[in-house]
């Protein structure tokens, strides 16, 4: 067969276009797959959570609840518990604690002046710190308001460690990317509430749902003096805590 | 004619170059981004499934209470009537999904029951404690208090 070179050219100019044009059509047809919670629409929900700071007795249950439903490593943390202890004379100093992230609870100080608890969770902040530092797009908010790593594009790079201000996040010691909080993403979406919020004893801690109107989260947002932790870092922190005592950071 | 085409030579070649160079790179592209990428933002919209079938180990109490109703009952009378019953049972989905074969072990009270009631300065002030070695001596609580109504009068 005779064949000129611009001829020869053209043909496999045209075969390579032609290829990628199928595989491309190819892709959109397998993309067509069934997805996990089929009647969940994530247009419908932006999540967040009500702290009530007053009702939490430091007993660790949401800590170990955490561990147990996504099988966090030990010595690390997706959500923990805070003791603060002020004193009057010296409350921008704040005295924490936080033995073992409050995982076996907490050995009674006996120490006069204020003493409380504060849960610590991630914030799923709106305009999340972490997110836009991401390099590869491997951390990312939802459409209903989550924070999420993608295990599988996470380099491991621990950018968004650093950007998160409130010490949310940590590198997985076995897969090597980053790891935080998924608002138990796998729970919330087939109806169920977090697992430290089907945990916490006294109720101190509830999974809030501000698209849904018939939420309480609205009463309760509107007739209870709320706060987020470091506003002034302009996050769009949706974890709200009742009653936060201005010492906390 | 010929001249200009032997003049641009050169530079045909070069300019074919990068014609093919780009063709390697959107086929590489192409085969290496997932065609859904960017669909609800910056991020793979398959990371949303993966996350989303992980398994789910707590039940939660709406599937308790679907079978121990009787307990349900005399739980909704006490002051632990808000408490889900995974909080002290455990993680019991395995249980919800084969109630036979998986049979969970009752929590030791006088362990379990330290857990939220041992006295603590940082516990809110109407929340009730006890020093546990004062009060019952290492005794198991359920002698006394039944953890779905603790209160010692009420039944």
């Amino acid at each position: 067969m005779e064949m000129t070179r611009r001829e020869m050219l053209r043909q496999s100019g045209k075969f390579i276009l032609l290829t990628s044009a199928a595989a491309t059509a190819w892709e959109y047809v397998l993309a067509g797959k069934a997805e996990a919670s089929p009647n969940y629409d994530m247009t419908k929900h932006w999540w967040s959570m009500i702290i009530d700071v007053d009702k939490c007795i430091g007993c660790g249950n949401c800590v170990r609840a955490c561990a147990t439903e996504n099988d966090v490593p030990e010595g690390y943390f997706r959500t923990w518990i805070e003791r603060y202890h002020i004193e009057d004379w010296h409350s921008d100093h704040p005295e924490v604690d936080s033995p073992n992230g409050g995982f076996d609870g907490f050995p009674d100080n006996h120490k006069q002046g204020k003493n409380f608890f504060i849960p610590k969770i991630c914030n799923h902040c709106a305009d999340s710190p972490c997110t836009q530092v991401c390099p590869v797009g491997a951390t990312f908010v939802t459409p209903d308001g989550v924070v999420l790593v993608d295990e599988k594009y996470c380099l491991g790079c621990r950018y968004c460690i650093q950007a998160c201000p409130y010490g949310c996040r940590f590198l997985n010691p076995k897969k090597n990317t980053a790891e935080k909080c998924t608002l138990c993403y796998h729970r919330i979406t087939k109806g169920l509430t977090t697992a430290c919020c089907e945990n916490c004893p006294t109720g101190a801690r509830v999974l809030a749902d501000l698209k849904n109107p018939n939420d309480p989260v609205h009463e309760f947002l509107r007739t209870h003096s709320v706060q987020v932790l470091k506003p002034h870092m302009a996050t769009g922190a949706k974890v709200f805590y009742k009653n936060l005592d201005g010492a906390v950071r | 004619m010929k001249d200009f085409l032997r003049s641009t030579e050169h530079l045909s070649r070069v300019v074919l170059l990068l014609a093919l160079g780009l063709i390697v790179f959107l086929l590489i592209r192409q085969a290496v981004i997932p065609a859904e990428f960017g669909k609800y933002g910056h991020f793979r919209p398959g990371a949303l499934d993966d996350i989303r079938a992980r398994p789910v180990n707590f039940a939660g109490r709406e599937a308790c209470e679907a079978c121990h109703s009787d307990q349900v009952e005399a739980k909704s009378k006490g002051k632990h009537a808000n408490i889900g019953c995974e909080a002290c049972h455990g993680a019991l989905a395995k249980h919800a999904e084969d109630p036979t074969s998986v049979v969970p072990e009752l929590p030791k009270t006088e362990v379990l029951c330290a857990k939220c009631h041992e006295a603590n300065a940082a516990k809110p002030k109407t929340f009730p404690q006890v020093v546990t070695a004062d009060h019952s001596n290492g005794m198991p609580c359920n002698t006394c208090h039944k953890p779905h109504n603790p209160r010692i009068s009420g039944d």
